[in-house]
């Protein structure tokens, strides 16, 4: 169980920003400082922050969708920046993403069963029999129905597009999913429904997580070890556990102290 | 206790199909210096109910029933009768304070604005007027010359804020103002409310879906669920003996900060069965 699957050593990422009178001078933002993560095998790390902090950076930085400036992503022990064309390409399928607002994640034109069943298409997995029977499978594991595959988007609720989006990145069987703020969209009571389907979607299918959530409820949910960032830094990193107990960083404590409810609690 | 808002029987339903209930028989009552929460998942009627008191609601929609505003009736009075209610004695803050902002006007002239069209302010007193209003909601009052975009999102909640008590209202209505925000600048919105509140004598109308902020937040809670209130009580009553089916079954959906409770989804199914024997044996 102890062994990473994903690493991620010294990124730095920076984005340049006009700025001053007419946008002619330049300011460099360090979206991600100097920022290293290990991802064990069948857990999930939260990465916590507030807006702003590099948290969405970090896990574009993870799946290569970013380029970044400096640093390097161990998957499985393979350097990802080193690859290129059709080596990344079949590395991706062990790496996907569940994305946070389940309105603008999913092509409003595409049917649901064309929207599941497209990364079968891209990696040629199967042949098209067998992917319409893995679309279906994996509809109803998330909780739809088979025929909802001829369905557009729209006629979805917030909960079940999310239930599609997660569809979408599961069928491939990755090993890596990497999820950014998937229940922030969501009702309190769709939340806990989502949060259970991926709990037990990782124990099925043995996968790893990186979540991304400012909510710090959540993430005490779902979460084995965390990483809290701020300005592009990580400040602390540490078992779930521990850090709720005793966080050592004043800002970690600041965010523990704003979860609402605890005073009164 | 004064009470300030009197709504009863309220039922909304579209113009075009009369027999869709979407908010049904609610009544509730609003006091001076307390603050009730509504708590509902989306589509509950929550917001609903909130607009018709604001008499903001969309032409393609009725209200029947009561809303008493201070002794006088709210339902049916013209929209001119109203816009000196609106903003005047009656305020109210939005969930994306971005939308809400009209971005090609400075923040000042905004909250400015109020204060001309009710108290007819103008020139130095206008200004003043503004910058001690900045001042009170924690933004430094050379910023009424920034336009809405050059103000983080927690910067813009404030102003909403300040434009809604502008006119020192007495009913301040919030619809989910916390809910795009990070959790640190919710904290300080929630202390700034509650501190406006107490120190204006207001009644406070507070929509969330977030029973962590309801239990910062209110002094009375009401639960509502596919438009009709399930649970009426104070927060401690609501929150530590829910006495609903739904109340208990949407408090056991709310994740914990210190992860002891086991997350159970509500089974719809069973809540419905389950109130429609209540209704059978009643």
């Amino acid at each position: 169980m102890s062994d990473i699957i994903l690493q991620a050593n010294n990124l730095v990422k920076t984005y340049t920003q006009r700025s001053g009178r007419f946008g002619f001078g330049s300011t460099q933002i360090r979206a991600l400082d100097d920022v290293s993560v290990s991802l064990k095998t069948g857990s999930t790390l939260a990465v916590v922050g507030e807006s702003g902090s590099g948290k969405s950076t970090l896990a574009r930085c993870l799946l290569q969708l970013h380029p970044f400036d400096s640093g390097e992503v161990l998957f499985q022990g393979q350097d990802l920046a080193k690859l290129s064309g059709q080596a990344l390409r079949d590395i991706r399928k062990h790496l996907q993403m569940v994305f946070q607002d389940p309105f603008a994640s999913l092509n409003p034109r595409m049917r649901v069963g064309e929207i599941v069943g497209e990364g079968l298409l891209i990696h040629g997995l199967g042949t098209a029999s067998e992917q319409k029977e893995k679309v279906y499978q994996m509809l109803e594991r998330v909780g739809l129905e088979v025929a909802d595959a001829q369905k557009y988007p729209h006629q979805f609720s917030g909960g079940q597009r999310q239930r599609i989006g997660i569809a979408r990145a599961l069928v491939l069987e990755p090993k890596v999913v990497v999820c950014d703020e998937p229940v922030s969209a969501l009702d309190v009571s769709v939340q806990a429904q989502i949060l259970l389907l991926l709990k037990a979607l990782q124990q099925e299918m043995n996968l790893s997580y990186i979540f991304i959530s400012h909510d710090l409820r959540v993430v005490r949910h779902i979460a084995d070890e965390m990483v809290v960032m701020n300005q592009g830094k990580i400040v602390e990193h540490g078992k779930v556990v521990d850090i709720y107990n005793a966080p050592q960083q004043r800002y970690t404590q600041q965010l523990l102290n704003a979860i609402p409810g605890r005073k009164a609690a | 206790m004064s009470e300030i808002l009197n709504i009863t029987n309220l039922t909304i339903t579209p113009k075009s199909a009369s027999n869709r209930l979407l908010v049904s028989n609610v009544s509730l009552t609003l006091s001076a210096g307390k603050t009730t929460c509504i708590v509902g998942e989306s589509g509950s009627g929550k917001s609903l109910t909130a607009l018709s008191v604001m008499g903001l609601l969309s032409p393609q929609l009725q209200a029947k029933g009561s809303v008493k505003f201070q002794d006088s009736e709210l339902t049916g009075l013209d929209n001119r009768t109203m816009q000196n209610i609106r903003g005047r004695k009656i305020g109210m803050i939005f969930q994306e304070p971005m939308t809400s902002l009209n971005p090609v006007l400075t923040v000042g002239y905004q909250i400015g604005e109020t204060l001309t069209a009710h108290f007819g302010l103008k020139g130095t007193a206008l200004k003043d007027k503004i910058a001690a209003l900045l001042t009170q909601v924690g933004i430094p009052a050379e910023r009424a010359n920034s336009y809405p975009d050059e103000l983080s999102g927690g910067q813009r909640q404030r102003v909403m804020i300040a434009m809604s008590i502008a006119c020192e209202p007495v009913l301040l209505i919030a619809d989910e103002p916390t809910t795009a925000l990070d959790v640190t600048v919710q904290a300080q919105i929630l202390q700034l409310l509650d501190q406006l509140k107490t120190r204006m004598n207001m009644a406070m109308l507070f929509i969330t879906h977030d029973f962590g902020v309801v239990a910062d937040i209110a002094d009375d809670v009401i639960v509502m669920f596919r438009g009709e209130i399930v649970e009426t009580g104070t927060k401690k009553d609501v929150l530590n003996k829910p006495k609903h089916p739904y109340t208990k079954a949407l408090l056991a959906c709310v994740p914990d900060a210190e992860g002891k409770k086991q997350l159970k989804p509500i089974d719809y199914a069973w809540l419905k069965n389950g109130l429609n024997e209540k209704k059978v044996a009643a």
